[in-house]
């Protein structure tokens, strides 16, 4: 095999956020503590720029190069882009609350930046060792994000439970690929394709593969009856991780989805079909209903993300061009809502007082009419109320179930939304009603903190009035 | 000889083992980390043997990239596990119930 520059092209915003990450690292030691926001700038402008590279290298084409282990296609530039930016957006409003807790270090950004590189490289995997490759990078470094906090006992807790679960689900995952691998003789998703019809003794081998292959998944994703890490994670970890966690992991995940079931296994739909029924159904009750009973805010938002992947994993059974594009379209806005989210809860913390209590929420409207109103726009998007951008998110994967007679499950979505919907009005009743607990000044944020809030707020009623443009773009990547 | 079926159940009771230590282990944190490492092995048998019989190499590459991944995890399982036991001065799985999940 000869190799020639030229495949390094589309790979690039890879091969920059690698270099980015390591130049991170190293001018991170010749800098004095007031001097740290150096780092945090390279880091920003990384992330910026691996977008802008995203951009300029993509097209409408695909290509496939490292001897079929990698591919450049539009889903994958559209899914880095929107992963970069997220992640920058994640970086931003965790800077003041680093600051404020003396954990405003190099080695975060260092880390953060190498999730998003494995995130990138899970997004344009060909083959299952690449997919690996890019899933550990972004585990590995976010159990350490999750640990950033060293003297808190919540925090290495959340970590060490985190670690186990996930080494369970590579471990879970590797078996299934190793089966997969016996039955098809590849590890390259086209060739496994294509393997697949050609098993005859091996096809009890391959659902076997399969079983573990979704098992893997659905820890990943944080599916119900694999979901037991996703609420003590959100809770003790800090949480500026806490929102890292939730917004742009999510992205890889689906893509994560799309390439081992839909480019490799597409010939078992109907087996793995049956699988994630079941589980979405599970995440939708589950979620939904013990988000209910929680006080905590990040428990609850950690049990709404629970439910939400159950939508996206709606979207993904249909198994048909509109589901796809409508689980993207879930995706990528779960992630800018959940980096709003996590987002007010970040500025309303303070040295010493984290804000994540529901009664701290009380009476948010008196102390700060802003938040409150973004607080609200995100919460009804999150709860699906039009016209924000989270009806149509649900509207869209409803109407690709629906459209492969699955009304049933449709319907139990509906149901479940509705359930849900009464713990994010809550918020909405708390702060608008309620009489204030907590009389302190609110923290004195910095201005770009408050522009990054305003547009993520105000992007959730842009997207809603607007869909089309959004929907556009995901159905172009996946056509 | 050796059948494939024979390679097939080795692993199958390693990796079972390992799933059996994970969740009947309810003293020490670092049996909890030799069983992660069991797993992943049990995971490489799978891949060596397939790879023998079938005559293709890539599953004796995915095998060396694991074994490099696996030792990764498994200092970053340790030093999480020196910060855990900084803070608490117990590595017991019981103990580990601040978070009630």
């Amino acid at each position: 095999m000869q190799f020639e520059m030229s495949s390094l092209i589309p790979v690039l915003p890879e091969v920059f956020l690698l270099t980015m990450a390591c130049v991170v690292l190293v001018v991170d030691l010749f800098l004095k503590d007031e001097q740290r926001i150096v780092s945090y700038a390279l880091a920003q402008i990384a992330l910026l720029l691996a977008a802008g590279l995203t951009v300029a290298v993509g097209s409408a084409e695909t290509q496939i190069i490292f001897d079929n282990h990698v591919i450049r296609d539009p889903m994958s530039d559209l899914l880095k882009t929107t992963i970069c930016l997220v992640s920058a957006g994640a970086f931003l409003y965790a800077k003041d609350y680093l600051r404020d807790r003396d954990l405003f270090k190099g080695e975060y950004y260092a880390l953060g930046l190498f999730a998003v590189l494995g995130m990138m490289v899970m997004v344009s995997a060909n083959s299952f060792l690449t997919i690996y490759l890019g899933l550990e990078l972004l585990s590995l470094s976010l159990y350490a994000m999750v640990a950033f906090n060293r003297d808190s006992k919540a925090g290495s807790e959340a970590a060490m439970k985190y670690f186990v679960l996930g080494a369970i689900a590579s471990g879970m995952l590797l078996y299934g690929i190793s089966m997969i691998y016996g039955a098809t003789g590849s590890i390259v998703f086209q060739e496994v394709a294509n393997g697949i019809p050609n098993t005859d003794m091996n096809d009890m081998v391959l659902v076997f593969g399969l079983v573990f292959v979704v098992i893997g998944l659905s820890f990943k994703l944080g599916a119900v009856p694999f979901h037991m890490w996703v609420p003590d994670v959100y809770h003790g970890a800090p949480t500026s991780v806490t929102m890292f966690i939730g917004s742009a992991p999510k992205l890889a995940a689906f893509a994560l989805a799309m390439r081992m079931l839909v480019d490799g296994l597409g010939a078992l739909h109907a087996d793995w079909q049956q699988m994630l029924v079941i589980m979405s159904v599970l995440s939708l009750a589950t979620g939904n209903v013990i988000a209910i009973a929680q006080t905590n805010i990040k428990r609850m938002l950690a049990y709404s993300t629970i439910s939400h992947v159950g939508f996206i994993l709606l979207g993904i059974l249909a198994g048909t061009q509109e589901g796809y594009t409508a689980a993207m379209f879930y995706t990528i806005v779960y992630s800018i809502m959940a980096l709003g989210g996590f987002g007010i809860v970040i500025m309303l913390s303070r040295r010493g007082f984290e804000a994540d209590q529901l009664d701290d929420y009380k009476g948010l409207h008196d102390r700060s009419p802003w938040y409150a109103a973004m607080m609200m726009l995100l919460m009804f998007s999150m709860a699906g109320v039009p016209p924000t951008v989270g009806f149509f998110a649900k509207l869209f994967v409803l109407d690709a179930v629906i459209r492969v007679d699955m009304v049933w499950i449709a319907l139990f979505g509906v149901f479940f939304s509705i359930i849900g919907a009464f713990y994010y009005i809550r918020i909405v009743k708390i702060m608008y009603f309620d009489k204030p607990v907590d009389d302190a000044p609110l923290a004195p944020v910095g201005m770009d903190t408050q522009v990054l809030l305003t547009v993520n707020g105000l992007s959730m009623l842009g997207l809603g009035l607007f869909p089309a443009g959004l929907l556009t773009l995901c159905s172009a990547a996946l056509s | 000889m050796i059948a494939l079926s024979d390679y097939l159940i080795l692993a199958a009771v390693l990796f079972s083992l390992s799933i059996a230590g994970i969740f009947i282990n309810r003293k020490n944190l670092i049996i909890l980390l030799m069983c992660v490492e069991l797993m992943l092995l049990a995971v490489n048998i799978n891949f060596i043997a397939f790879s023998h019989f079938l005559g293709d190499t890539a599953g004796q590459v995915f095998v060396f990239f694991i074994l490099t991944v696996a030792a990764a995890e498994a200092a970053i399982g340790l030093a999480i596990l020196m910060v855990l036991f900084r803070n608490r001065r117990t590595i017991n799985v019981e103990d580990l119930d601040t978070l009630k999940g």
